[in-house]
């Protein structure tokens, strides 16, 4: 079966008188090389330029505030249950008096870590969420030279209240609205 | 009148020393700019507008990296090898005309540093000797990829010289002179050498990637099987010196090959614009140094297109195929100038 045209039959004769001097080989080999020389770079120079990343892409992990700035997320534990690397820890907590600004119900997540070197960022959390809270971001997931650093905490998943500091995730949604996001 | 010459001489020498050092270090940059084109990326780029001090960044990098010499290793050898190396590549700009004699009111000044009746046969002298550089470095290492390097980078050179020298035979019987700055006059307007020894030049040039040890010829330091090759061991700015003399080598071999194929300072038409003799010899520096600057360029163009040769295709190709046929070339050429002129 052949996939594409590119493939080419071996053809071993013997080279003639010409072909065994190399040398239009090496000027047919060089005229190519100064094609290239003329050809756009396909360097992105990463700090100041940056790819495109596909509304598909799943990256580093986000834990969303709603609009009052309060964590939408309620440690049911779907997202754990449903983890097939079984990377996500959560221990819930009760709401207190006075800490209705910060949870958006009664109970909340006291802990919630995601080992990342556990993760394999398939995006089931996501979909199993049903609190809108736990999302997969276009952010990249940075290297450590400790293996606990790679243990996520609250600190570093929850996102900030300001409006600076929250983490949009506009794309991926718009992405789920067009694609049917499976809920639970 | 004696003191004036030394004063010439010297200014000459001093200039010429830094501009080689110049241009070696540019070449450095200019290698990875090319490669990285070649290859359709950017290449250096974050040290200075367009990594252009990125030389300077290598350069300091490699004062201040560790000095490592080998207990194992011959202290004197080891030191003297990059040295000769060294030496060896700049003492080779001694006899290459870079213009046409400057006019200070009735003070000529010669833009070469020896005019040598016997410019080639220096020339070759030298360049032989520049091989002790690597021998000595590559065995007083006391290691086996350093030795192995060593060998191949001898047995090369040995092997290469004799075609380099049969092709300049060729040439001489030409010119009839051993004066490269008599070469280069002869070859005045457009009689180029290149067009009347072709196969002269092709067997020059090809000696050439042999001696300054450039892809496809780069089996002495092969990274990819030798580790570095006879530079193995070395470290810091010692290393700085084998690599930097590679690039005087390139300039070098690319202003003879300018010189003695074509044409030198001399540039078509350079006569009929009607300059003033300084003007004239201004020109004609910038006329040698874009004919070397382009040979340096197609050095690299070839070492990032061509792969490296087995070793024993280098032999073959040396022994088999450049000394026959740069003695048939010789003897055309001898053959043409009894019986046709």
């Amino acid at each position: 079966m052949q996939l594409t045209n590119r493939s080419k039959v071996i053809n071993k004769k013997k080279l003639n008188w010409v072909e065994s001097l190399y040398l239009p080989a090496i000027f047919s080999g060089m005229i190519i090389t100064i094609k290239h020389f003329f050809k756009k770079a396909a360097t992105t120079r990463y700090p100041e330029e940056k790819r495109y990343i596909a509304p598909v892409y799943r990256g580093v992990h986000v834990l969303k505030r709603n609009d009052k700035g309060q964590e939408n997320c309620t440690a049911c534990g779907l997202c754990a249950v449903s983890c097939p690397a079984e990377a996500i820890t959560i221990v819930a907590a009760e709401r207190q008096k006075g800490e209705e600004h910060l949870y958006k119900k009664e109970k909340y997540a006291a802990m919630y870590e995601i080992n990342m070197l556990r993760c394999i960022f398939c995006g089931i959390c996501e979909e199993a969420c049903p609190e809108d809270s736990i999302y997969l971001t276009d952010r990249i997931l940075p290297s450590n030279y400790q293996r606990n650093n790679f243990i996520y905490g609250k600190d570093l998943l929850v996102e900030g209240i300001k409006p600076e500091e929250r983490i949009d995730i506009g794309v991926r949604k718009k992405h789920y609205e067009m694609n049917e996001k499976p809920r639970v | 009148m004696d003191w004036s010459i030394l004063l010439d001489k010297t200014i000459l020498i001093v200039i010429i020393f830094v501009i080689s050092l110049a241009i070696a270090a540019y070449s450095t940059y200019g290698e990875r700019k090319v490669a990285a084109f070649l290859q359709d990326r950017i290449g250096p780029d974050r040290a200075g507008p367009f990594g252009l001090l990125q030389p300077l960044a290598d350069g300091l990098k490699f004062f201040l990296k560790e000095e490592i010499i080998p207990t194992a290793s011959d202290k004197f050898l080891f030191i003297i090898g990059p040295c000769i190396f060294m030496m060896t590549a700049l003492m080779t700009s001694a006899i290459i005309p870079w213009g046409m004699p400057l006019h200070f009111g009735s003070h000529v000044f010669s833009l070469q540093v020896a005019d040598l009746n016997v410019g080639i046969l220096y020339l070759l002298a030298v360049v032989s000797i520049g091989g002790y550089g690597i021998m000595i470095g590559g065995w007083s290492s006391n290691n086996k990829f350093a030795l192995l390097g060593a060998l191949r980078a001898s047995s090369q050179m040995i092997s290469y010289e004799l075609s380099m020298g049969m092709a300049i035979i060729a040439l001489l019987l030409l010119s009839q002179s051993l004066s490269i700055r008599e070469i280069v006059d002869m070859q005045q307007g457009f009689h180029w050498n290149v067009f009347y020894q072709p196969v002269g030049f092709l067997i020059f040039l090809i000696c050439a990637f042999a001696e300054c040890n450039r892809a496809p010829f780069d089996l002495p330091e092969s990274e990819s099987e030798l580790v570095g090759g006879y530079h193995t061991e070395y470290s810091s700015m010692k290393l700085g010196l084998f690599l930097f003399a590679e690039y005087i080598n390139m300039f070098i071999s690319s202003a003879i090959i300018s010189c003695l194929f074509f044409g030198g300072y001399h540039f078509p038409g350079i006569d009929s614009l009607g300059l003033s003799p300084n003007w004239a010899a201004i020109v004609s520096i910038i006329v040698l140094f874009a004919k070397i600057f382009f040979f340096i360029f197609f050095f690299m163009w070839v070492r990032w297109t061509v792969p490296r040769f087995r070793y024993d295709q280098l032999m073959r190709l040396g022994w088999k195929i450049l000394i026959p046929l740069s003695i048939l070339n010789v003897l055309a050429t001898g053959a043409w100038l009894t019986f046709f002129k």
